[in-house]
């Protein structure tokens, strides 16, 4: 795919080595590098000129650090010039003093406006709220019983009734009063931003509701088009913040970006996955880094938290270190991290991973082998591999439905990643202190097994 | 060890399973290469499918024949007319220079970036112009705005865009739509079983999308319309014994073609697209082939688009690109990419929501109607 602005930037910095102060043409270079990750990233090309100029700005006459290469000062910069884009406010959700606080969802065809409507009310029912949905999109073929089955998934109430939008929406506000709820989230029919009539009526539903917040629910892979959309939908509806969906793809999102610097509204929220508490609030910082494909270690990490079991991985992240690491504890590893997800997803936030791994395409299925081949040994042999000879290589093989010549790499890989984890382990101090951990991609990519 | 250190461990332990089991991996893939031991796969055993129910279809249409009474004989530049000015702007200016200058050829460029044609395509697009230029065979803005336009239009030329219907089966054909959530799968579906209705062909739909709520609700709606049997499954139901059992219905009813609809996913996940080529082969288990497996994307898509199509190629064999919602203010660029990058030719554009708004793609329509100053 891509590459990383990472990547693009290392030509342009190998020859500024040495150099004390970036000079405008250096600076233009690496810029001109940076413009074109930007708009691989989706984002609009008058949002990218507007960035590009402030971080222009700010980098000619940076003074180069001893810390940082050129390039990497450029990331930085970069880097921090889009958190502070993305950042700013973030949104807070009060409630209104007379509830129900009305929410309002609107969104062009297909952007995902239905199922975050119901990831929204479940994510109001975890803040200890009682929400209630209503089917507003009468436009679409079965919109409405797609939001009952995912009322009912969740447990929250939803209303519609055939006829009119508009006074389905206000029937809808009148039902929830008299229940009681305190979060009513009004979902609308996709609608084009140039479709004159179709923004009338959302207008309609508006002003019958008055909505306390309007999202926008905006498809992490839409490109330039998502300023025009951003732009009309704000004119007409006064939006309060931005729902990224489909944030779990592979799409760069710079769409996020052209969006809140368009219209200046915080992206609230953000989907990041097919079931239905797959929503969290926004993380500008994770998403800076994702926009120049730098990876999304946080998010990975979190992932791995919520999978591990922290001590068994301790225990074997220890032995790990000390070269004590046995088959059997990968194999352990393994299964934790056949948890996490899809490894070519996983492979996607590591940042520094060299380039021929990210586009190795990778499946789940690729790791049975592995699997199969240890499983086949004996508890001796996972602990001491050593010991496996000509016969018990051609057992294993047999028992796994692989072949001897498979055993003998998978046995010498092992080995040599004892090596090098030991070697790693004893500069682990290098590892501390929030940043990326450079020196551990870099030992791994310089030595991946055969080629 | 320190609370703070423990992520680092996590992604080392991830990174070191990762980077050992990928080296077996690309070993033993290259090793596949070498002739293998015949595997014989059991065929699928069916009995019944106690899941899977088959729904009549319904007489209605009264209001839907209204909206096909009407006969809708616009062109895709009429269609697409209402928003293409940002185009029009960057070539207006353009031409209004008098001179190529610096200044044209970042017009130019910025035109293409915002139809989504990407930087890349759009890069080769202009150096292969820049050339004609310095060699003095284009010289004046008009000319140039001109030659890029034909440029395109070339590149486009000459893909076999048709509907590939193989009469001489004697059993169903297959057309799959394939996609991402939201593209426009079930509604491309629908109106592609009332055009080939309307073309005399008897058509099954089948409800493969097992996944998201009501998407089977949403097809027979269509179905109706166009007076299709629907076959459905349970709601997370095996899309695959969906379809397979639809291909079997089809086949003993001597219907000759199955539409068949799956869930919208991700192309990056590796388990759904896993699910996607298991539908794409068990579809032929049965006496039906896939004669058509339709990418459905959203014009809107930017650079991503790219990332679609080649995963969900290397999936399903993807024969041809649907561009949905084209008559939005988004201008679909990246299917030239697709199609000029990738091989893989656009054959159908969306550009409303009625039946007759599914239209046969013509590639000098849609550069015209990207450079159209007629507004």
């Amino acid at each position: 795919m891509f590459d990383t602005l990472g990547d693009r930037l290392g030509g342009v910095f190998k020859r500024l080595r040495g150099k004390g102060r970036l000079t405008e043409a250096d600076v233009n270079d690496m810029l001109a590098e940076v413009r074109t990750a930007l708009l691989e990233a989706d984002v609009n090309v008058g949002v990218v000129r507007s960035v590009v100029d402030r971080i222009r700005v700010q980098a000619i006459g940076a003074q180069v650090s001893s810390a940082l290469d050129p390039g990497q000062q450029i990331v930085k910069i970069v880097n921090n010039e889009l958190v502070a884009l993305l950042g700013g406010e973030t949104l807070k959700i009060s409630y209104a003093s007379q509830p129900p606080t009305v929410v309002l969802m609107a969104g062009l065809q297909g952007s995902g406006k239905t199922t975050s409507a119901a990831k929204l009310a479940n994510w109001f029912k975890s803040q200890g709220r009682n929400p209630m949905l209503v089917g507003a999109d009468l436009q679409r073929p079965a919109a409405v019983e797609q939001l009952r089955v995912l009322g009912g998934q969740i447990n929250v109430p939803v209303f519609s009734e055939p006829g009119d939008p508009v006074a389905t929406a206000a029937k809808g506000l009148a039902e929830a009063q008299s229940l009681g709820k305190d979060v009513l989230i009004v979902d609308t029919a996709g609608r084009l931003a140039i479709d004159a009539e179709m923004m009338q009526q959302v207008a309609d539903i508006s002003s019958a509701v008055k909505p306390h917040y309007t999202f926008l629910v905006v498809d992490a892979m839409t490109g330039q088009d998502a300023v025009t959309v951003a732009k009309s939908f704000d004119e007409t509806l006064s939006i309060s913040g931005v729902i990224l969906s489909k944030l779990d793809g592979d799409a760069r999102g710079g769409a996020a970006l052209s969006v809140k610097e368009v219209i200046g509204k915080p992206i609230a929220f953000a989907a990041t996955g097919e079931k239905i508490d797959a929503f969290e609030q926004f993380h500008p910082d994770r998403m800076a880094s994702r926009i120049l494909g730098m990876g999304d270690v946080l998010t990975l990490i979190e992932q791995a938290e919520r999978v591990f079991e922290k001590e068994e991985s301790e225990k074997a992240a220890a032995k790990l270190m000390e070269g004590q690491f046995t088959l059997d504890d990968f194999l352990d590893q393994l299964q934790q991290i056949k948890k996490m997800g899809s490894l070519s997803s996983m492979m996607g936030m590591l940042p520094g991973m060299p380039k021929e791994l990210k586009n190795a395409q990778i499946s789940d299925d690729m790791l049975k082998s592995t699997e199969a081949i240890i499983r086949s040994m004996t508890p001796d042999e996972r602990r001491r591999p050593e010991i496996i000879n000509g016969s018990r290589r051609s057992r294993i093989a047999k028992g796994s439905g692989t072949e001897v010549a498979d055993v003998n790499r998978l046995v010498k890989q092992f080995s040599e990643m004892q090596k090098m984890m030991k070697r790693m382990g004893g500069m682990g101090g290098k590892l501390g202190k929030g940043g990326i951990p450079t020196d551990l991609a870099a030992a791994l990519g310089g030595r991946q097994g055969p080629r | 060890m320190t609370q703070s250190a423990l992520p680092f461990i996590f992604l080392a332990l991830a990174v070191a399973v990762v980077v050992f089991g990928i080296g077996v991996v690309v070993v033993s893939r290259r090793r596949a290469a070498r002739p293998i031991r015949p595997v014989v796969k059991a065929a699928p055993q069916r009995t019944d499918a106690p899941n899977v129910v088959v729904v009549p279809p319904v007489e209605v249409p009264e209001q839907v024949v209204e909206a096909v009474d009407e006969p809708v004989v616009a062109s895709l530049r009429d269609r697409l007319s209402r928003a293409r000015s940002t185009f029009v702007g960057a070539v207006a200016s353009v031409v209004g220079r008098g001179d190529i200058t610096d200044a044209t050829w970042d017009d130019l460029e910025e035109a293409l970036l915002r139809a989504d044609v990407g930087v890349g395509v759009s890069r080769a697009l202009l150096d292969d112009l820049r050339t004609r230029v310095d060699k003095r065979t284009v010289t004046s803005p008009a000319d140039l705005v001109a030659a890029l336009r034909t440029e395109m239009a070339r590149r486009l030329e000459g893909a076999d865009r048709s509907l590939h219907f193989d009469a001489t089966l004697g059993a169903p054909n297959i057309w799959l739509m394939v996609g991402v959530n939201g593209a426009g799968k079930t509604t491309t579906l629908g109106k592609i079983a009332a055009q080939q209705t309307q073309a005399g062909r008897s058509v099954l739909m089948a409800a493969g999308d097992t996944f998201r709520a009501a998407a089977g609700d949403q097809l027979a709606t269509w179905a109706q319309r166009s007076n299709a049997e629907v076959v459905r499954g349970a709601e997370g139901g095996d899309p695959s014994a969906v379809i397979f059992d639809a291909v079997q219905r089809a086949a003993a009813r001597r219907i000759d073609l199955v539409l068949a609809d799956t869930a919208g996913r991700l192309q990056s996940n590796t388990n759904l697209m896993e699910e996607l080529r298991k539908v794409r082969r068990v579809a032929e288990k049965g006496e039906g082939r896939v004669t058509e497996t339709l990418l459905v994307i959203d014009a809107t898509t930017g650079q991503n688009g790219l990332s679609q199509a080649r995963q969900f190629a290397d999936a399903t064999q993807v024969t041809g690109v649907v561009l949905t919602k084209l008559d939005g203010s988004a201008k679909g660029g990246i299917v030239f990419a697709i199609e000029t990058e990738l091989g893989i030719p656009v054959k159908l554009v969306g550009v409303g929501e009625t039946i007759d708004d599914l239209m046969a793609f013509d590639p000098v329509e849609f550069v015209d109607a990207l450079f159209d100053e007629a507004r």
